[in-house]
Parts: C-alpha cells; sequence; structure tokens
C-alpha cells in the first residue's frame, strides 16, 4: 500500500468501530471493547507505518505526503480536501495513536470489564460495585462493570477518529470538522455519567465555552478563505507570495494585516479549545467525566489539537516576524501563554482534588506550549506538546488508577461519603499500588521537569531558551509557573503516595489489574524517552550524545529551517533550579501533611489569598454573573417576559382586539342586517308563498280538473279578448 | 239533410254532460262512465266533421276508431285501478283518494 493511501485510511478504524457499536454489538461489551480496542490499534498500526516512513523520508519537510480530492464545487473550481503527512503532522500522529491505543486498553480495566454487574447500578451513574459471596459464604462487595461500557467505547472511537482527521487533514476545513467532532465527543463523555447534576453542568459549560473559541476561529477561516481561495497548509502557509500578500494588505481593524486578524481569530479558536484564560473555565469541571476521558480530552487529544492547530498556522501568525519584532498575533500569544501558565499554576496549588490538580497542570503547561509560540519557538511549542501529551496522559491514566484503588478502599469499608478523588485522603499508596506509584512519579517529574532525566525537562528547557532570547520577561513568568508547577507535583506526588495512610480506605486501597498498569508503563517509558530525540547540541556534557533529530525534523516544516539558539547558561540553570527548589519544597512542605490539619499552603499566605486560590479566583462566580446570569435574565425577564410576552404577545393582543372590533362591526352592519336579512327574506317569502298555496294542493283529482277548467276559460276569454276583441 | 251545427250542439251538450259527471260525480266508476261520455262526443265530432267537410278522405273514421281503442285500453287501466284501489283503501270514492297531496 502506498502511503498516501494508508494516510486515508487512518482515521478510519475507529469510525467503524463506533457505527458497529452502535448499530449492531451495542449489546455484548466484550465484543464492543474487542472493536473499539481493535480499530484503535489498526489506527495505531498504520501510524507508526507512516510515521517510520515519514521519518525515513529525505527532505520531507519540502515535499510531504499529499493526496487530495476535488470535493466540492465553488464555480469554476473545487474546494480540495486531503490528507498530509508533514514532519509536524508525522509527530503528532506520532504521540495521538500511541496515547489513544493506551487510552483504549485502560478503559478496558478502568470500567471494570469482567466484574459482575452491579447491585443497584443505572446508566447514567458510576458503578457502585456489586456484592458476592465467595465458597466460605463471606460477602464481598468488589468493584461493579458500568452499565454502559459500550456506549463509552464508541464515543471514544468517534473521539479518536475526530483527532486522527485532524491530524491527517491538510487543509483548515477538514480540520475544523475534526475538530468539531471532538468538541460533540467531549460533550457527551464529559456528561457520560448524565445522572450526575454536576457532569450535565459540566458537559454544558465546556460544550458552549469551547464553541465561544469556534465561532471566532471560523470567522478566521472564512477571512482566510476569502483572501487567499484555499485553505490548503501548504498553499498557504508553505508559500512565501501568499504570505506576504497577507501581511501586506490591512485588514478591517486599523493597525492590523490580514494576517494578524487571522491569526489572531484562529488562535481564538485554541484558547477555547486549549482552555486558555479567560476560557480556561471548563476544563477543570470536565473532570466530571471518567478518568480515561479525561486523559483523552486534557492530555492526548482535545487540547493538543488547539495548540497542534496553532503550530500548524504559526507561519501565518509569525508573518512579518523576520525583523525580530514579535508580530501581533505572537504578542498576544506570548502574553495569554505566559499569563496562563502562571495564572493556573497557583491555582492547581490549592487545589485537593487529585485530577482538579492535574487539569490545571495541563492549562498550565498548554500555556507554556502557546508562550512558546508566542515569543518564536516553534520547534520548543511542538516538542513540549509532544512529551506533554505522553506524561500528562501518564499522569491522568495514573491518578484514575488511584482513583481505582481508593474506591476499591471505600467499597471495602462502605463509606460513600469519602471523596475518592479528594487527596487529603489518601497517603502512603506507594506500598498498595507500586506500579502505580512509579509510573505517576516518572510522569510527575517529567511535569515539573526533573533535570537530565526526563522528557519534560527538556522540552520546558527549549521553551526557556526560546524566551530568554526574545522576551526575557516570558522567561521570568514561566520560570515562576515551572516553579509552582514543580510544587504542586511534589506536593500531589507526597500526598497520594507518601507517608502513612490517612483513612481506613486508602489502607486498603489495591493495585489495578493489568490493562491499567500496562498502559501506565508503556507511557512512563515514553514520558523519560522521547525527550532524548530533542537533546541540543550544545548542552554540556550530554548534548551530542544523541544527534537532535526532533530539532532537525520538525524544523524543516517551516519554509525557513529555524536556527538552534546558542546555547546560554541562565535558562538552563532556571529550569534546574525551579525544578529541583519546587520538588523540594513540595515534598518538605507536605511530607507531614495530616489529615484534618490546615493546608501548609494556607498557614504561609493567609486565609484570604489561600481562599481565592482554592476557589479559581472566582472566575465561575465571575463568569456567572458577568455572563450566566445576565443571559438568563436576558431569556426569562427579557425575551420571555419582556420581549415576548409584553410587547410580541401585546402587540398581537392589540391585532385580535382590533380584529375582534372590526368583526363585530361587520357582523353586526353587513353581515346580519343585508346578507343574512336577504337570504332569509327570501327563504320566509318562499315559504309564506308556499303556504299560500298548499291549501290548493288538496290531492283531489276533480278539484284538479275544475280548476283547470277555469284556468282553461279564463285563458281564453282572455285570448279571445286579445286576439279577437280588441283588433 | 241535417245541419252540421245540430251534431256539433249534441256533441257539445254529450260532452258537458260527460264533464259534469267527472267534476261532479263521487264513485270513481261514474267519472270513468263521465269519460267515456266525453271521448264519444268528440267521437260524434270528428265522424260529422268528416263526413260534411272532407267524405272522400278515410281520416276521420280512422281518427275516431284509434279514439275507442284508446278508450278502451284507458277503461281497462282506469278499472285495474279502482279495484287494486278499492283492496288497499275501501273505498272508490273519488273526494276520500287525496294521495296525490303527498
Amino acid at each position: 500500500m502506498t502511503t498516501e493511501t494508508l494516510i486515508w485510511l487512518i482515521p478510519l478504524p475507529p469510525v467503524l468501530a463506533f457505527f458497529i457499536i452502535v448499530l449492531f454489538t451495542n449489546r455484548s461489551k466484550a465484543l464492543s471493547h474487542t472493536l473499539a480496542v481493535g480499530a484503535a490499534f489498526l489506527s495505531w498500526l498504520g501510524s507508526m507505518v507512516v510515521f517510520f516512513r515519514a521519518i525515513g523520508t529525505e527532505h520531507l519537510g519540502e515535499h510531504p505526503f499529499v493526496s487530495s480530492i476535488p470535493w466540492l464545487a465553488t464555480g469554476d473550481d473545487y474546494l480540495w480536501i486531503g490528507v498530509q503527512i508533514d514532519p509536524l503532522s508525522a509527530v503528532t500522529l506520532f504521540f495521538v495513536a500511541w496515547t489513544v491505543l493506551m487510552i483504549f486498553v485502560y478503559s478496558v480495566g478502568y470500567h471494570n470489564f469482567g466484574q459482575p454487574k452491579g447491585d443497584h447500578d443505572r446508566p447514567g451513574l458510576q458503578p457502585h460495585g456489586a456484592t458476592v459471596a465467595d465458597a466460605h459464604g463471606h460477602k464481598h462487595t468488589v468493584p461493579s462493570i458500568e452499565p454502559m461500557y459500550s456506549r463509552f467505547f464508541a464515543f471514544i472511537g468517534l473521539f479518536a477518529f475526530g483527532m486522527y482527521t485532524l491530524v491527517v487533514s491538510d487543509n483548515l476545513l477538514t480540520l475544523f470538522v475534526g475538530w468539531e467532532i471532538m468538541g460533540l465527543c467531549s460533550y457527551l463523555l464529559i456528561g457520560f455519567w448524565y445522572g450526575k447534576p454536576s457532569a450535565r453542568a459540566a458537559m454544558i459549560k465546556a460544550f458552549i465555552t469551547t464553541r465561544v473559541g469556534d465561532v471566532f476561529m471560523l470567522l478566521g477561516i472564512a477571512y482566510l478563505y476569502t483572501m487567499t481561495g484555499t485553505l490548503n497548509y501548504r498553499e498557504i502557509f508553505y508559500n512565501p507570495e501568499v504570505l506576504n500578500y497577507l501581511v501586506e494588505t490591512p485588514s478591517y481593524i486599523a493597525g492590523l494585516s490580514a494576517a494578524a486578524m487571522i491569526g489572531i481569530l484562529l488562535f481564538l479558536g485554541t484558547i477555547g479549545k486549549s482552555a486558555q484564560w479567560p476560557l480556561h473555565v471548563w476544563l477543570p469541571d470536565a473532570m466530571e467525566g471518567p478518568t480515561p476521558v479525561s486523559a483523552m480530552i486534557h492530555a492526548a487529544t482535545m487540547v493538543s489539537a488547539g495548540v497542534y492547530m496553532v503550530i500548524r498556522v504559526f507561519p501565518l501568525l509569525s508573518a512579518g516576524f523576520e525583523n525580530g519584532q514579535l508580530t501581533p498575533p505572537m504578542l498576544l500569544m506570548a502574553f495569554i501563554g505566559a499569563f496562563t501558565a502562571l495564572f493556573s499554576a497557583t491555582i492547581a496549588v490549592a487545589q485537593n482534588d487529585i485530577k482538579r490538580v492535574l487539569a490545571y497542570s495541563t492549562i498550565s503547561q498548554l500555556g507554556f506550549m502557546i508562550a512558546a509560540l508566542g515569543v518564536g519557538g516553534y520547534v520548543a511549542a511542538t516538542f513540549h506538546l509532544v512529551t506533554h501529551a505522553f506524561f500528562k496522559a501518564l499522569l491522568f491514566l495514573g491518578s484514575g488508577s488511584v482513583i481505582h484503588g481508593v474506591e476499591h478502599g471505600v467499597l471495602h469499608t462502605g463509606d460513600h461519603h469519602m471523596d475518592p478523588q479528594d487527596m487529603r485522603n489518601m497517603g502512603g499508596l506507594r506500598h498498595k499500588m507500586p506500579v502505580t506509584f512509579w509510573t505517576f512519579t516518572i510522569g510527575g517529574l517529567a511535569l515539573a521537569g526533573f533535570p537530565l532525566f526526563t522528557a519534560g525537562f527538556w522540552s520546558k528547557d527549549e521553551i526557556f531558551a526560546d524566551a530568554w532570547a526574545h522576551a526575557p520577561i516570558v522567561l521570568l513568568v514561566l520560570g515562576l509557573a515551572a516553579l509552582l508547577t514543580a510544587f504542586y507535583t511534589s506536593r500531589q506526588i507526597t500526598m497520594t503516595f507518601m507517608g502513612k495512610p490517612r483513612t481506613k480506605e486508602a489502607e486498603h486501597a489495591v493495585e489495578s489489574k493489568w490493562t491499567m498498569t500496562v498502559p501506565l508503563v508503556i507511557l512512563a517509558v515514553f514520558a523519560v524517552a522521547f525527550g532524548w530525540v530533542g537533546i541540543p547540541h550544545e548542552f554540556p556534557v550530554v548534548g551530542g550524545i544523541i544527534p537532535n533529530w526532533f530539532h532537525e525534523f520538525v524544523g524543516a516544516t517551516l519554509l525557513e529551517h529555524p536556527e538552534t539558539l546558542p546555547f546560554s547558561w541562565i535558562p538552563l540553570l532556571t529550569s534546574l533550579v525551579v525544578s529541583l527548589f519546587g520538588l523540594w519544597l513540595g515534598w518538605q512542605v507536605y511530607k507531614g501533611f495530616q489529615v484534618g490539619s490546615t493546608d501548609p499552603v494556607e498557614k504561609t499566605l493567609g486565609a484570604t489569598v489561600y481562599r481565592w486560590l482554592k476557589n479559581k479566583y472566582y472566575f465561575d462566580e465571575l463568569y456567572d454573573k458577568v455572563f450566566v446570569k445576565p443571559a438568563y435574565w436576558l431569556a426569562e425577564t427579557f425575551t420571555s417576559l419582556w420581549m415576548d410576552r409584553k410587547v410580541i404577545d401585546g402587540v398581537l393582543h392589540w391585532f385580535a382586539h382590533i380584529s375582534g372590533i372590526i368583526g363585530n362591526f361587520l357582523r353586526n352592519a353587513i353581515d346580519k342586517p343585508i346578507v343574512n336579512g336577504s337570504a332569509d327574506l327570501i327563504a320566509e317569502s318562499t315559504k309564506r308563498l308556499g303556504a299560500v298555496f298548499r291549501t290548493i294542493q288538496t290531492g283531489r283529482v276533480q278539484q284538479y280538473m275544475i280548476l283547470a277548467l277555469v284556468s282553461i276559460a279564463a285563458f281564453s276569454a282572455l285570448f279571445y279578448y286579445l286576439l279577437v276583441a280588441a283588433r | 239533410m241535417i245541419p252540421l251545427s245540430w251534431y256539433l250542439i249534441f256533441a257539445a251538450a254529450l260532452f258537458s254532460i260527460g264533464l259534469y259527471g267527472v267534476l261532479a260525480r263521487k264513485n270513481a266508476i261514474a267519472i270513468l262512465m263521465g269519460i267515456e261520455l266525453m271521448l264519444n262526443a268528440i267521437n260524434v265530432n270528428l265522424v260529422a266533421f268528416w263526413r260534411y267537410r272532407t267524405p272522400e278522405m278515410l281520416g276521420g273514421q280512422v281518427f275516431a276508431v284509434i279514439v275507442f281503442a284508446v278508450a278502451a285500453a284507458e277503461v281497462a287501466v282506469g278499472l285495474a285501478l279502482f279495484i287494486s284501489l278499492y283492496r288497499r283503501r275501501n273505498t272508490i270514492a273519488a273526494d276520500e283518494i287525496d294521495l296525490m297531496k303527498w
């Protein structure tokens, strides 16, 4: 099979699995997950073949694998859609394929495949466990299988289809299609346990918040199409003439070129999808979904898609960047990215829900990528995108495993009021769940950027280097964010795994099944090893042992190969210091944490600041006041009550009233006397005439004959008089 | 030779008697007989006019014969009706028969 054909086929298996599960195999849980995992495996296989062919191809940047078909006739031309694998999409495909496959496998264990049906489980709610009796007649509560198991696999299949479509697409339109499919799937999956009101609220919040960004993105796409007449990547982003044209054309807004305007609009789409400030609010709430979904949305696919898109359109964003001045979209990205990185890192410090910490860290890490792009760090952003996908998928799946283990403890003690996601209830899990502990720690160290060893260090270091070279202030902000990142990561690991179990549930936690731990181990390998492909040449001691393959490969996607930055000690030292100091601090502060005691951060910062952090700077409340409440007011009071019931209904009622008056007048003045009157007159006179004439109709022949005789006599006399006598 | 007007006066008298019978008698059979009288008055007229005006043509006599035939048929139908009427209503008095009113 040619590579091009193979690329076309990559997205198909998951969507086929989706349809087959939904239509046919819905009832069989085993068949459904076999289909879904099998489909993910096929896509993975195809992706790997394509990836290895891609890295084996010389000058892939100039001559990527492309294939397209005319799709939509637009006047005398066609809109072409197709697939394209260039270095950027090749590495994206690589991490997407791995993480998706791992998440699919993990889901089998996470949703308790092979466990009995729950005693009173209902679709739309989390499984509550089943009671089984062992050989000695003792009753045990064991985890029960997810009631909507097949449905889950159908949805994540569709989700994977969306992501693969987005990655292999060669134009912004099909990218947008995949983007929206994922939007839908995230809605469906966040609200997977739709029996919970909080999940329903979260699903709507996620959908609407991302929609805000998507509208702007669609505007950007439309504007781009108007300007260039094409949406194909290579025809726009790899074409200096088009880029120059876009830079030199002013947009509708004074001071911005068309390129900057389109770039900003597209970037707004990313703000929604990748949960950047100020549209970050949906992502933490999205933790209501099952944990594999969190991993899928918040690590491997959806939020990555947002960053992937801005990386993809980077040539447009940076058009005009050559003279060293940051372009308006880049400035915006540098600001939003850096601000979001620091902002959400501070929130993460004060969260106690194990998944929420990770959610805010995801927002923060995505901010790193956006900021990196903002300062021109194309390769650094891509690198961090890939490494982050691996270690964040690992961390999410690890946290899912932890929650699963603690839920086991909950089933043992039977205390269902305990929150199995609250880190304050954990502690000491390293002995109970060794595989989860080690893999989670590796993921956490990668997130914190533990020096030399982990992937996160190398990618973050590259971002710091770019920031130092182009905008040192960004380095300052990101350094602070990285310090906090290391701190809360260490806090999380310490509170979860270290020390002694703080609750009975944590004491009875057990290690998860192999379907859950094997993906963890595989992702842990990538969370460490993937960093090694991007070690800078000039790096002291370890630089140059492995060639900086990543930079060479991904950099070729751009028209001009980005030059490697000269080595500088400042970003490196920043990176080293913040990560080690943050980790040490977190460990020192939290190693003695007791259940029920005040959080050490609260003691240090004071209750007020802590409350602000814990409540996420009251952004939800703010948006509730500024957008949600006014929207309700607009709907309930303004539109429904005032406009609809008072104005529109009022006008209608007035019309009805006037019509009634006119109608009454017509009825009383015209219809009744004239129309009815004349009809009645005819009828009445006919009736009276009949009444008169009926008296002579006696039915007796002889009277008739007399009448006839008289008539004939009379007429004869008349005619005689007229014809003869009068002559 | 007797003048034509005598025949005509006779026929008119006969017709008037028949008409009186039809209009004034109660018995249906008598009415039928009145009708016969009127028909025969017409016949007298027909034959008289034939004899005095066009004796060379047969038309007048033929007409009279046809009137006989029609009269016979009419009596047959009329009597049949009266018998049927008598069976149903047990009367043949003309003023009690007012079926045509309905």
